[in-house]
This record gives structure tokens, sequence and C-alpha cells, in this order.
């Protein structure tokens, strides 16, 4: 009963549930813990497709592998950007990020 | 030696336009020698057109020569440059460097003196070229170009003391009426190009003759009509050509009386072979050749200055040029054409004379006793009338009468007839201008002096020629000029006594009534013209066909252009600045969006996956690839 | 229904829950924690799907190395009342929200309507070797292309942090 769609679905609201938040918090810290979010249903569905649908080689999980590898330097380097901001306008809050306002 | 000249026939067009940009771009400080070269290419071209037509005459007219180089070649358009000579082209040929080289004689001792002397040359040899250009082309294509470069020269020329407000206008306006007339040729010239292929003259009799559809025949004639009625000022655009009066008179005599006004006869007879076969055409140019015949006549009776007398006489003889083409008679009335050349340029530089002598008086009531003081002008001019009248044996009884003899032998009747009235009215004008100027009771002549040589052997030459000229086409000579310049189907009148003699005695009514009445002051002229005074104002005013032209133009054409201004404000701008303004206010709203948040821009990417992703699940996944 | 289905079910409703944790909490340490939390059960999912290798990296690089470099980097730039440090916005949220719903729909809707092809076969019982294999084997390039990714990555968040402008 629990098969491939269950696990593809669950991938989905996770992912979902990241998009809500990249999009909706104020804080950077907050924002980059979702992407993180987003990045972990991906793999969900990528180990969940390689267990039912080609199980032959693990490719699946090599693709993880390398998205996690991937998801660690981004966080390294994005949260030392934001130390890096949080040096020149003391807050992280995006609010105050406008410099690009029309 | 004469029959391999007509090869390089070619030569007589180009030599003009050499010295025209000779003097243009080097000799123009130099006016002598601008002149001399000038008249030194229209004497070599007068030589060699001599040589050509004698080899012409000589086969009776059977001699044809054409030769093209192909100018342009597309698919479905050949166009050539070429000459054509024949009967018809010796005969112009004869008559343009005749006439042209005897005008730029006589404007070395009218123009002296003059500060634009060279440029003058310069025109003349501008227009020289572009008229014989035109008499030698041997396709539409060719005679359109030189058709519309000899308009012109006589823009050019006629406005050339520019520093006159009247000759300024009087330029416009025969180029722009001009322009009108040109309007219908080049749209008849391109009917021919699309339903034949082809615009070499040969080329197209040979395919008309086969052509069933005579409704179209008859629209593409009376279009290139159109032309004609411009070039040669018939009604109603003949406006402009009392007005190029203002050029200056050698002008006047070369292109307005002799060469190019003939052009569009000269087109006629070239195409004829179009008009032979639409008869409603033909029908149409008689009736509006004899209208213009009579217009101008009655017109000319009435004017003072004895240029525009001249001037509408030219029209009137045009008319009858015209009129003859109708009729069927293109023989008579090219023949006609070649005498008018000759006796008309000789009138009207023997008016010219006479201005040049009374320092730039024209009014004819102000001349008088001239007979005394410039015995050669004088006598020359009356040769010139004499032969306008149609006096036997001059020149130009034979022709009038050859056209008469056409209008009544092929049933024209009324034709016939108006053209007779016409014959009156044209002897008793000119001897009226005759009486009064030269042998007038005015004392306006007693200050004059006889022109220098260089001014009357031209003169008197042309008088020989107005003599002479007209034996050829006489039945003295069994009509050769007949063999020369004729069409296919023509139909020969054998020569009626009985026309000779009415035409005769009706030219010499005129002239004792003229007499009668200026000379011998039997009617009380003033009385006259108080009696009949809305009749004398009507024709004296020419109709009053330019204030009606003016009318006209200033109610329908600035009305339209007030009506199209008002549309281009307000609507096309109006639509421009609106599109612009449309973009502003959009600018304005969407600027909004650039609020600097970056989550805001990741929430329009992310609709746009939405929207992606709603694509994908309709259409399937064929819309991604 | 038996064990293992049950199980999954417990874990996904674990890491779920964890999740709206994350982007719920107005605390952004509780925020982290329920991060962490949510590794863990993703983690668990690994196992159950037979990729026992990965979920161990998976705890180790990011319930472990990831999570402490996240609480690290919300100590240094905390400036305001702890409680308050994660809000949420005031009126974008509300279409955050729509889109995100949104999104979950329609990808849901594409994986429930696909027609997914079945294997036969099972997973290697030597998940790690084949790993290493494939690792080393055909994708070695995207191995050293990875390497090189983390070795530039880090560099560049020593720069960053650092701070330019400073010449040593």
């Amino acid at each position: 009963m629990i098969d491939l769609t269950a696990y593809l679905l669950l991938g989905t609201v996770l992912f979902g549930i990241g998009v809500y938040g990249v999009l909706s918090k104020r804080n950077a810290v907050g924002v980059l813990m979702s992407v993180e979010l987003m990045l972990n249903a991906v793999n969900i569905n990528f180990i969940a497709v390689n267990k039912f649908v080609a199980s032959s080689q693990v490719i699946g999980q090599l693709f993880a592998i390398f998205i996690i590898v991937v998801a660690a330097a981004e966080v390294a380097v994005g949260l030392a950007l934001i130390l890096a901001i949080f040096r020149q306008k003391k807050s992280v809050d995006l609010n105050d990020f406008n410099l690009l306002k029309w | 030696m004469m029959e391999t000249s007509v090869q390089y026939a070619w030569i007589i067009a180009i030599l003009p336009f050499i010295a025209f940009a000779l003097i243009g771009l080097f000799l123009h400080r130099w006016p002598r020698l601008s002149a001399a070269l000038s008249i030194l290419a229209i004497g070599i071209a007068f030589l060699i057109s001599l040589l050509v037509s004698l080899a012409v005459f000589s086969s009776e007219g059977n001699l044809v020569y054409e030769a093209a180089a192909r100018w342009l070649s597309m698919p479905g358009l050949q166009v050539d440059m070429g000459i054509l000579v024949d009967g018809l082209t010796a005969v112009m040929l004869i008559v343009v460097t005749t006439v042209a080289l005897l005008v730029q004689i006589y404007s070395l001792g009218y123009m002296h003196g003059d500060p634009g002397f060279a440029s003058y040359y310069a025109y003349q040899s501008f227009f020289a070229g572009s008229m014989l250009g035109l008499v030698l082309a041997n396709n539409f294509g060719q005679i359109f170009v030189f058709w519309e470069l000899v308009g012109l020269a006589s823009y050019l020329l006629i406005g050339f003391w520019f520093g006159r407000n009247s000759a300024k206008e009087a330029a416009k306006k025969a180029f722009i009426t001009n322009r009108v007339g040109d309007f219908g040729f080049l749209l008849s010239i391109l009917f021919l190009q699309i339903l034949f292929g082809t615009l070499n003259f040969n080329g197209l009799a040979g395919e008309i003759a086969g052509y069933t559809n005579t409704g179209i025949l008859i629209g593409i004639a009376i279009l290139m009509l159109a032309g004609p009625v411009g070039k040669s000022a018939q009604f109603p655009l003949h406006v402009w050509l009392p007005d190029a009066m203002e050029g200056p008179t050698p002008v006047s005599a070369l292109i307005h009386a002799a060469t190019m006004v003939a052009a569009g006869v000269y087109l006629i007879a070239r195409a004829y072979f179009i008009f032979s076969s639409t008869p409603q055409a033909l029908l149409a140019i008689a009736v509006i050749g004899g209208f213009t015949a009579l217009f101008a006549a009655t017109i000319a009776i009435v004017q003072n200055d004895i240029k525009r007398i001249l001037a509408y006489s030219t029209l009137s003889q045009l008319g009858y040029m015209v009129m003859a083409m109708g009729v069927g008679a293109m023989t008579a009335g090219m023949f006609h054409l070649m005498t008018h050349a000759f006796f008309k340029s000789l009138l009207f530089l023997g008016a010219g004379s006479v201005i040049h002598a009374l320092h730039d008086e024209q009014d004819i009531w102000k001349m008088g006793r001239l007979a005394g003081k410039m015995p050669v002008t004088t006598w020359t001019f009356v040769i010139g009338a004499l032969a306008l009248s149609g006096i036997p044996p001059l020149s130009g009884f034979w022709s009038k009468d050859e056209i008469l003899l056409g209008a009544y032998a092929s049933g024209h009747i009324g034709l016939y007839i108006l053209g007779t009235i016409v014959a009156f009215l044209t002897a008793f004008y000119m001897f009226r201008l005759i009486f009064v100027a030269f042998f007038g009771s005015g004392e306006g002549g007693l200050k004059a002096h006889e022109s220098p040589a260089v001014m009357s052997v031209p003169l008197v030459i042309l008088a020989v020629m107005a003599i002479i000229a007209g034996f050829v086409g006489s039945p003295l000579m069994n009509n050769v000029f007949a063999h020369w310049v004729s069409y296919p189907g023509a139909v020969h009148h054998n020569p009626s006594l009985g026309i000779m003699a009415v035409s005769s005695l009706v030219a010499v009514a005129g002239i004792i009534l003229a007499w009668a009445v200026y000379q011998k002051k039997m009617v009380n002229v003033a009385a006259v013209k108080t009696r009949f005074n809305g009749l004398y104002q009507l024709l004296y005013h020419k109709y009053y066909i330019d204030e009606i032209y003016q009318w006209l133009i200033d109610h329908l054409i600035d009305g339209t252009a007030k009506v199209l201004f008002w549309f281009d404000v307000y609507v096309i701008n109006g639509l421009v600045n609106g599109i612009a303004a449309l973009t502003g206010m959009a600018g304005q709203v969407l600027r909004y969006t650039e609020n600097g948040q970056v989550q805001t821009y990741a929430m329009y990417m992310f609709a746009g996956i939405i929207v992606i992703i709603g694509l994908v699940m309709m259409a399937g996944f064929a819309i991604v690839l | 229904m038996n064990l293992s289905d049950l199980v999954f079910i417990v874990t996904a409703l674990i890491t779920v829950t964890a999740a709206v944790g994350v982007v719920g909490f107005k605390n952004i340490v509780h925020s982290a924690l329920s991060l962490v939390l949510s590794f863990l059960g993703v983690a668990a999912l690994y196992f159950q799907l037979q990729a026992g290798f990965l979920g161990l990296v998976q705890i180790l690089v990011y319930a472990g190395a990831v999570s402490v470099l996240i609480i690290f980097a919300i100590m240094l730039v905390m400036d305001k009342d702890p409680d308050e440090s994660n809000r949420s916005h005031a009126k974008q949220k509300y279409w955050g929200g729509l889109i995100a719903l949104l999104v979950t729909l329609g990808l849901g809707a594409a994986i429930g309507s696909t027609i997914w092809p079945q294997s036969s076969g099972s997973l290697p019982e030597d998940s790690v070797g084949a790993l290493a294999t494939l690792l080393l084997g055909d994708y070695v390039v995207a191995f050293e292309v990875a390497a090189l990714l983390l070795l530039v990555a880090v560099v560049g968040a020593i720069i960053l942090a650092k701070g330019a402008g400073e010449h040593d």
C-alpha cells in the first residue's frame, strides 16, 4: 500500500512547506532553512524513484549525495553572506534589503 | 555615306548634352566660349541630322533603322535605350535642329549682356539634347524620360529671369500643369507594359494589331492622350502656355512654338498604331483639338501683348494639328507641325526683334510705324503671318489645306467648318497685330532701329523656309511628304480645288477685315468694345479659366489639405502620442512591482512555475519539449 | 497495513510536523531545532528506502554539520528579541501560502496522474560498494567537480565572513 506515490507526495508536501517558508519569512536565516527543506524533499524523491523504478543501480542515491554536497556548500556561503550583510546593516530583516527599489 | 550616317544618329542627341555638361561644370565663367560650344554642338547635330534625313528621304521613306542597347533587364521587364530612325524621325530631326540652331545664333544678339548668358546656353543645349532624345526614342519608357527632361528644360528656361516673381510663378505653373498630363501618360505606359510586356514601338505595333479587347485599348489611348493635352497645351491644360511667355523670346520661339509643344503631336503620331484602332479615342482627340483651336483664336483677337497674341496663335495651331490627328490625317498633322515650326518661330523671333529694339515694350498699342525703321523684321514678319494665315503658295497654305481636306473627306463636316472659321480668325488677329504694330499710327516705332545681323539673318532664313517648306507636301511635288510620314491604313484623299479656294478666300477675307478695322479705321473699335463689353471681358480674361482653376485649387485642394492636416494633428498624432502616454502610464503602474524585495520576485517566479505545471498537465509533456 | 507501512506513516507525520514547525515558529531558535528534527525524520525515511549509507550521510552532514552551522549563524546575527526574530511578512504570507498551496496541488496532481513504470529488480545489497563504483567510475568527473566546489565554497565563505577590504 505504501508505494512510490506516497513517498513522492510526501516529498511534494515538504516542498510546498519549504516554498511557503521561502516566500514569507522575514529573517534571512529562516529563508535559508526553508531552502534546506526543499532540498531534502527533492532528495526523498530521488531516492524513492531509485528504489521503486530503477533499482538495478544506485543512481538516485548518487544524485542525492551530490545534492547534499551542494546544499552544504550553499548553506556555508549563504550564511557567510548573511554575516557580511549583518555587519553592514545590523539587521537580517529582509524588509530592510530594498536597495533595488524603484 | 548617307546610309551609314544613320547608324550614328544617336550622336545627334548626345552632342548637346555633352555641351550642357561642359558648360555647366567648367565653362560657365566664359560666356562667349559657352555660347560657342553650344552652337557648335547643335550645329554638328544639325549636319548629322541633315545626312540622316537625306538618307531617309532619298529612300522614299522606306529606310527604317533601329538600334538598341539593353539598359535594364529583370524577369518580366526589359527596358532598352535605343534609337529609331524612320521618316517621322527624320522630319522631326530637321525641324528641331534647324530651329534650335537658328534660335541659338539669334540669342547671341538677344541675350547679349545678360548676366546669365552662359547658363542660358547650357539650358538651351540641355533642351536640345532632351528634345532630340525624345525624337529618336524607340520605346515608350525612353520617350517618357525625355518627355520629362524637356519639361524640366522648359521650367528652367521659362523661369530664366528668376528675379521676377511672375517668371517663377509661370515656370511652376508650366511644370505642374504638365505633370497633371504626364500622370495619365505614365498610367498608359504602365498598362502597356503590363498587358503586352514590351514598350518598344515596333513590338507593340505588332501586338496591338491582333489585340481584340478594344475597351482596354480605348482606356489606354485616352490616358495616353493626357500627355499631349498637357504638353501641347490643349484645353483644359492649356493654361500654362500664355504664361510661359515670361521666358526670353528666343525660348518662346524654340520651345513654346516649334518644338516642345509639338512633342505631344509627335507622340500621337508615334503611337498612332494604338489610336488608329480606337475610333472613339480619335474622335475625342479631334474634338479636343478643334475646340482648342477655336477657343484660343477667339481669345487672341482681343489680346494686346504681342507675345500673348502669338502664344494663343500657337495654341490654336496646335489644336489644328491635334484635330488633324483625330480625323485620321496623321500625315497632314505632322506636315503642319513642320511648317508651323518654321513660320511660328519666325514670328516669335521677329517679335523678339521688335521687343529688343523697343527695350522690352510688348504692348502693340504702344508700337507703331515699325515698318520704316525695321524693314527686315517687318517684311519677314509679314511673310510669317501670311504663311500662318494660309495664303498660297506659302507653306502654311498647303499644310492647313491638307488638314481641312482630311476633316472634310473623312466626314467630320462640323470640324471642317470649325477649321475654316478658325482660319478666318487667324488671319484676322495676325493682321490686326501687323497693322497696329508695324503699320499703325502709334509713335512707339520711331525710336526703333533694325536688329543686328546675328538676329536678322535667322529671320531671313526662316522666312525662306516658311515660303518653300510647304512644297514637299503639296501636289506640286506629288506630296512626297506623305511617303515619308504615314501609317498603315492611311487613306489618301485627292486634293480638292474647292477646299483650297474656300480656305484661301476666307484667309483673304480676314486680312481685309483687319485692314478695314485697324488700318483704315472704318469701324469704331472703342464703340464695339463698349457695346459688347460682356463678351469682350470674357475673351480678354481668357474665359476666366485661370480664375476658375484658382478657385478650385483654393477650395478643393486647400480644403482637402486642411481636412488631412486636422486628421494628421488629431488622429495620427493623437494615436502616436497616445501610445507613448499609454506606455508611460503603464510604466507608472508597473514600477511598483519593483519593490526591491527579492522574495517578491521569487513569488513571481513560483507563480510562473505554477502556470507551467498547469500547462504541462493539460497538454501533456510535449509542451515542455 | 503492516508494520513497515505504519512506521512510514509515523515517520512521515513527524517529518511534516517538524517542517511546519520550521516555518511556523516565531522564534528562530525553535525553528532551527525543528529543522534538526525534520532532518532526522528524513534520515529515517532513507533507511526505510534501503539507502542506509545515505541515511547516515544525512545525519552526519545535515543534522550534524549544517544544523550546527545554522545555529551558530543565528547566534551571530541575533540582534533583537529572540521570540520575534522569525516573523513572517504581514500581508505577503497569504500570497506566499496561496502559491505554495498551488504548487503543492499542481505537483501532486502531476504525480498522481503519472503512471510510473514499476521495476522488478531490487537494490544491491552492498549499497556503499555500488555507490563507490559509480562515484569513482562513471561519474568521477562529477566527483572531482564536487570536491572543487566544496573547496571554493570554503574559501569563499571564509573571505565573505571575514570581510573584504582589509589586506593582510
